[in-house]
């Protein structure tokens, strides 16, 4: 049975029709990319998974049990955790403030201090800057600090969106590399990207959103070499 | 930075200046505090209010000037104060030769022999020019003068200000503890003596020069002693602290305590609403609701007049009742804002306000609530049979509420909730991402603001016997809020300093009180642009309002 199971879900905005049928699998210790452009219904993807936003019709399993209606705080509690588009660091907070609201679903204190460890092996930078207000790191830094502070309610899955916006390349670099960090120590990944070029190099498997469809679905070695992936995403012409 | 000044700038901010004594003396501000004196024979409050503004103008104009020798600072600040007076001398002309009183009430022949000091149009005017011109010449050389001698100087002439401001106050305590002649010896009548205010300001300035010098030694020999030597310092202070707060109303004396006692209650309010607005970030403009329900629960259930239910409720028993109520409708008024921010949230809740007021003057409840005629007979707290009346035992009722209050709010910061309430303020989405039920933790800031004003609202009640609608207006509202705001939003001081600044100091200064609504906006101002954070800002807190830069410098 896969980890996530998202089956033809339908979110709407008012009345604006947002995602027309999405169906997403994602299997335990995968890495799944949704590419698309702006405005293809990525974000809104993730916030109806993970219970921001409510979907009107389909049906969405985690973990083998259905989320749909389930409020977004109570889904860390069943250990699925997200990193928000732009971030979403607590801005006035410093590092270890932030770190310390990552683990507020946690009552195991061990395994806390482990994780935080974990997290400062992830990114060294984080360790450093622990005093610091979050707010003057740079964006690749408050990147860093928003998914370490996810990793810190430990998730099994762990979603990320647009990790690499508004980055410097070599800052994209560091952070993908986390990714496939994290990934390999076990957490499973959904990741909404507009850099298809590096979500697909990372990720096992790729979705190609367009107007809140899905038009495309494969292997990411697969989707890269896809014509119709490289004209309108890659810039190969 | 230094900045050359042209003619041009000089003469711009000398009108700025007397257009805003221009305004002070248009709306009777001037008139009314003329009649204060300050230092018999010498000046009045009204002299420092009109020369107050080409000083500061002045002052802050050449302080950082460019100068090849002094005499041209002071120029500056001359031609300024000149610059200034003559908006003024022209308002005594024209008050002089026509009727302006039809247009401006307070333009009248009184303010023109203030403004002239009774000399007559052509010469008090000239000597008006003359006041502006080397006060505004003397600030300035102030601004010159060397920090050693500035300090003192400006320390000492601040301590005889605000003792002969506030001699009424201090008149009466003195004459209590050390007898009239003491007092007569310090005051006559209301106004200070000028050789005691010298005296006052010799000590004033000596103290501060001596403090100068050494202070910076004894601050150093401090700083060297053991943690266990600072901590007993420490808990001596405290007990001092304890001490002081438990006889203070010995000390104040029946007015000052009852001053005390409403600041008290105004404290109470602030702490609640700090908790809904300082920790968690919800802007709530209707809290006098609350501080109503509690008042009037309180009212119903204990008044022994033709109103009260008469079912066997004390103060006592009513209370928790009173506040129980107050969170119920905390938790009513929350549920239908529960998915607003801002703005939004801000003008439901001020609806929310009006309607508790109007149901309460409204003919509906007339039968339960009385109306506009209140509710009447509410007796004081009785407390092991003893009838707390006087301001001096009713200040324990308000002391323990304020102090059990400061418990509650203190440990609910740092407590779980606090960290929700803190994440909820700085980012909805995020805080309910970290798994926080953001409907329980906006409910519990609405509830446990509710459940202070409550209290509040129900000691209000007993303490003043009787309530009325008109008591409970938005006016009280924007008070708490603003004393919040002043105080340092999300402080706990804050909320102290707030209330004795906003709601004590108006109380003491009388001569204020028409304008009381003029001086806050003008604090308010203020405040804003030099201390956005407020007097006793909360650590926190005072991150979020200073800038980026400023943040990295302090972190590093």
């Amino acid at each position: 049975m896969a980890m996530l199971e998202v089956n033809d879900i339908h979110t709407y905005y008012g009345n604006i029709h947002a995602l027309k049928g999405i169906s997403i699998t994602v299997e335990e210790g995968e890495i799944v990319t949704l590419i698309g452009a702006n405005g293809a219904g990525k974000t809104t993807t993730l916030r109806t998974i993970s219970g921001l936003l409510t979907p009107r019709e389909g049906s969405i399993s985690y973990l083998g049990k259905d989320i749909v209606g389930t409020p977004a705080h109570k889904l860390v509690y069943e250990r699925m955790a997200m990193v928000p588009e732009g971030r979403g660091v607590f801005a006035k907070l410093t590092v270890q403030e932030n770190l310390e609201m990552g683990h507020f679903s946690r009552e195991d204190k061990d395994g806390i201090a482990r994780d935080l460890e974990r997290v400062f092996t992830l990114f060294p930078r984080m360790k450093e800057r622990r005093k610091q207000v979050a707010g003057t790191l740079s964006g690749g830094e408050q990147q860093m600090l928003a998914t370490g502070r996810a990793m810190m309610s430990a998730p099994r899955l762990l979603m990320l969106d647009e990790p690499s916006m508004g980055l410097a390349p070599v800052l994209v670099d560091a952070v993908f590399d986390a990714i496939v960090e994290i990934n390999k120590e076990g957490t499973t990944i959904l990741l909404v990207e507009q850099n298809a070029l590096m979500a697909l190099s990372i990720a096992n498997r790729g979705y190609v959103l367009q107007t809140g469809q899905i038009v495309l679905h494969d292997d990411a070695e697969k989707l890269k070499n896809n014509e119709m992936v490289q004209k309108a995403y890659l810039g190969v012409d | 930075m230094n900045k050359s000044i042209t003619i041009k700038d000089i003469i711009s901010k000398g009108l700025i200046a007397g257009v805003v004594i221009l305004s002070l003396n248009v709306i009777g501000f001037i008139t009314l505090l003329g009649e204060r004196e300050l230092i018999t024979g010498w000046f009045s409050l009204g002299h420092v209010f009109l020369v107050a503004t080409p000083m500061a103008v002045a002052y802050f104009t050449t302080k950082n000037m460019d100068y090849e020798s002094k005499a041209k600072p002071i120029g500056v600040g001359f031609v300024i104060g000149a610059v200034s007076a003559i908006p003024s001398i022209i308002l005594v002309f024209l008050e002089t030769n026509t009727d302006l009183r039809q247009f401006l009430a307070n333009v009248s022949p009184a303010l023109t022999e203030f403004l002239t000091f009774g000399q007559g149009v052509v010469a008090g005017s000239f000597i008006l020019l003359l006041f502006f011109a080397v006060m505004s010449a003397l600030a300035s050389f102030v601004g010159l003068l060397d920090k050693k001698i500035q300090h003192p100087l400006v320390t000492g002439v601040a301590w005889v200000l605000g003792i002969a401001t506030f001699s009424e106050v201090l008149l009466i305590r003195i004459r209590d503890t050390f007898g009239r002649g003491v007092a007569k010896f310090i005051f006559e009548g209301e106004t200070l003596n000028p050789i005691i205010a010298l005296f006052i300001f010799l000590v004033a300035a000596g103290i501060t020069l001596w403090w100068d010098q050494k202070g910076d030694g004894i601050k150093v020999t401090f700083a060297g002693f053991s943690p266990q030597k600072k901590k007993q310092l420490s808990k001596g202070r405290s007990l001092i602290l304890m001490v002081v707060i438990l006889f203070l109303p010995l000390l104040l004396g029946s007015y000052l305590t009852e001053v005390t006692n409403n600041v008290g209650i105004y404290i109470l309010m602030g702490l609640g609403l700090n908790i809904v607005v300082g920790f968690a970030g919800l802007l709530d403009l209707g809290y006098v609701a609350f501080f109503a329900i509690g008042a009037y629960v309180m009212g119903v259930l204990t008044s022994e007049g033709a109103l009260g239910l008469d079912i066997g409720f004390t103060f006592w028993t009513a209370l928790p009742v009173a506040v129980l109520t107050a969170i119920l409708f905390g938790i009513i008024l929350g549920v239908p804002v529960l998915g607003m921010r801002g703005d939004y949230l801000a003008i439901v809740t001020l609806g929310f306000g009006e309607i508790i007021r109007v149901l309460a003057v409204s003919d509906v409840f007339k039968g339960t609530l009385g109306g506009a005629q209140g509710i009447l007979q509410i007796p004081k707290p009785e407390f092991f049979g003893i009838r707390l009346v006087q301001p001096e035992q009713l200040y324990y009722v308000v002391l323990g509420g304020v102090l059990l209050a400061v418990f509650i709010a203190t440990r609910l910061r740092d407590s779980r909730l606090g960290r929700q309430w803190m994440a909820m303020r700085e980012d909805e989405d995020v805080a309910e991402a970290m798994g926080m039920n953001l409907v329980a933790t906006k409910l519990m800031a609405f509830a446990t603001g509710a459940a202070f004003s409550g209290l509040a609202g129900a000691i209000f009640a007993s303490k003043l016997t009787s309530i009325f609608p008109h008591s409970f207006n938005l006016i009280i509202s924007i008070n708490v809020l603003a004393l919040i705001i002043v105080g340092g939003v999300g402080s706990i001081p804050g909320v102290f300093a707030g209330a004795l600044i906003l709601v004590g100091l108006p109380e003491l200064l009388r001569e204020f009180a028409e304008f009381r609504m003029l001086i806050y906006g003008v604090l308010l101002i203020v405040m804003m642009l030099y201390k956005p954070e407020g007097f006793l800002p909360d650590e926190r807190r005072k991150r979020e309002s200073s800038t980026d830069e400023e943040l990295s410098l302090a972190e590093n």
